[in-house]
């Protein structure tokens, strides 16, 4: 399968990973994905027709912990980080248009 | 007489329990080397300006409970690891103020077995990257050749143990982040088997690549930290309970009678000739301490790049969807609404490497694509993963390969072309995707005064493997000691 990455996809991606890109940095990047995704097109001549996709390595035996309440980080640590924060909660600019 | 900052762990932290040595002064020593050569070098992103009150601490207490393994022993902490009330960027500025509520459980581990955090390394970006060239805060320098790369994204952490700023430190390990950086700095690194160490507190990058290890000038030092650090951790569902060994002890253990495979994918073509000979000649002299080697096939080796960049971008796109300018670390100013807000604060926090992951990794998830790159890569790593099964269950204890394919190279020789970046992880990228445990030790120099790191492969929790050949190993070649270190007094030093 040929792949062609043109400056919409690299804006469509960039949208859909919620990252503003520089003009001049469509380009560069459109070049680069180009070139990696061309390479990773080796995996085209794996046979893997009756392969099944790996299971994420799991450590083996580990018991989950017990359902108890536990302490955690007190509001004003969890906020001490946050950019911006008002009445015990963080504060984001408008969801909805007005 | 020797200075602290020249002394193995090992040594110091028995020189400390004997009461020959005190915390605070090896704290003032590697002070003093970082003060001196991490102008040139800069592997340190935030020291701590507390460590010299941490030890002292440590001196006054002394023998008020039992002695700890780690007693006074200064750590630096990749950048990447959570350090409580202690800056922790992840080479980002997306993070450049962000202070930790509290440790990694790897971090608390070493704090409770006596160790003093000496301060936070550089790295590449959230670890993306094969030079730490890719922080947002300048690369680090190669302390055998300032002109070059230290290796990444663990750059920082290799180069603050080569120039004896530390004797040891943690960095992270998703592709070969510790081992090619220790490969060419010359120090010995290890990524252990994927569970043996908690990655709570670690900063997600590929979660199921993703472990903690450490870094050392002595495989018998990195040996005692994993013994600290690894363990079953209820914060962390991916941690493993299989219970450890006596490390420290394995590298007594010898080689003989064990198989050492040399997987033929490995050698030949790609490969730095004279890093070839340098791990022929480890094979040899794993052969002159009893141990038998012999050829052996990974036939899926050349798919491994592939499936580790797709898969581990994949996983990056989703985990670096948190930062987002809301709950901490950059917020863009005036954005008008709250998708804006994420747009522009991204855009602006992160490096080039990383935007270029999270699109990789969007792209090889969005529709219409995800069979054609992710599954595939899935089934991919199914098939990498079987050649190491059967060769590990044909009775071959280890494997030995070279760490990287070239020596360290330039600052700045691959920047534009992540694709060459990329391929510098050849070696490495195959273990990490079958989650097994790689040991890198140096095996010397070359024409050039570089050092050559070999790696070992063990299957699952065989790390007590990988300590028994590394420390034979380490016998032949040492601890190698950059031209930019002051010469030691004769007779003395660590081996």
């Amino acid at each position: 399968v040929g792949v062609t990455i043109d400056r919409e996809t690299v804006l469509r991606v960039a949208a859909l990973a919620k990252l503003d890109l520089e003009r001049d940095a469509v380009e560069v990047f459109r070049r680069q994905l180009q070139a990696v995704l061309e390479y990773v097109r080796i995996l085209d001549s794996l046979e893997v027709g009756e392969i099944l996709p790996a299971e994420l390595p799991r450590a083996e035996g580990q018991p989950l912990r017990e359902d108890d309440t536990r302490p955690c980080l007190p509001i004003q640590r969890a906020l001490a980080n946050a950019p911006d924060a008002a009445l015990g909660h963080f504060r984001v600019p408008r969801v909805l248009p007005e | 007489m020797t200075e602290p900052a020249d002394l193995s762990a090992a040594e110091l932290a028995e020189r400390i329990r004997g009461g020959d040595e005190g915390a605070l002064r090896v704290t003032r020593s590697c002070l003093g080397r970082i003060q001196a050569l991490d102008p040139q070098v800069r592997a340190f992103l935030t020291v701590n300006d507390r460590a010299q009150e941490e030890a002292w601490r440590l001196d006054r207490c002394r023998g008020q409970a039992p002695p700890a393994t780690l007693d006074g022993v200064p750590v630096a902490v990749k950048d990447n690891i959570l350090t409580r009330d202690l800056r922790t960027t992840c080479g980002s500025r997306i993070l450049e103020r962000f202070a930790p509520a509290g440790d990694a459980t790897a971090v608390e581990r070493l704090r409770a077995a006596g160790a003093v955090i000496l301060g936070k390394t550089n790295l590449d970006e959230f670890g993306m990257g094969s030079s730490t060239e890719n922080s947002a805060f300048g690369a680090t320098r190669n302390p055998w050749d300032l002109g070059r790369v230290a290796g990444g994204s663990s750059g920082g952490s290799a180069a603050a143990v080569a120039a004896g700023m530390v004797p040891l430190a943690l960095g992270s390990d998703t592709g070969g982040s510790v081992r090619q950086p220790a490969a060419f700095c010359g120090v010995v690194g290890l990524k252990p088997t994927y569970g043996r160490v908690s990655r709570f507190g670690l900063v997600a990058y590929g979660s199921s690549l993703d472990q903690i290890g450490p870094l050392g000038r002595t495989v018998r030092d990195v040996a005692l930290v994993l013994t600290v650090i690894e363990g079953a951790d209820p914060a962390d569902a991916t941690s493993s309970p299989v219970p450890g060994r006596d490390y420290v002890a394995a590298c007594e253990d010898g080689v003989n009678g064990m198989r050492i495979g040399l997987p033929r994918e490995y050698l030949g073509e790609g490969l730095d000739p004279e890093i070839e000979r340098a791990v022929l000649g480890a094979a040899g002299r794993l052969e002159q301490h009893g141990a038998g080697t012999e050829e052996v096939s990974l036939p899926h080796t050349p798919y491994a790049i592939s499936t580790y960049y797709l898969l581990a971008t994949a996983e990056a796109s989703s985990n670096l969807s948190r930062f987002d300018g809301v709950r901490y670390g950059l917020r863009a100013g005036d954005t008008g609404d709250l998708e804006s807000l994420y747009r522009t604060t991204r855009g602006m926090g992160f490096g080039a490497e990383v935007k270029r992951r999270i699109m990789l990794g969007t792209y090889a998830l969005s529709a219409g694509y995800r069979d054609a790159f992710y599954n595939t890569a899935q089934r991919a790593r199914s098939v990498i993963r079987r050649d190491f099964s059967q060769v590990f269950g044909s009775g071959v204890d280890l494997l030995l390969t070279a760490t990287t394919p070239t020596v360290a190279f330039r600052l700045g020789e691959k920047l534009d072309d992540p694709l060459a970046m990329y391929l510098s992880d050849v070696y490495t990228v195959t273990s990490s995707l079958a989650g097994l445990p790689a040991l890198s030790v140096p095996v010397g120099l070359s024409a050039e005064g570089l050092p050559i790191g070999a790696q070992l492969i063990g299957p699952p929790f065989g790390e007590d493997r990988l300590f028994r050949a590394g420390a034979v190993i380490a016998s032949m070649f040492g601890s190698p000691r950059p031209p930019l270190l002051p010469a030691r007094p004769a007779g003395t030093g660590s081996g």
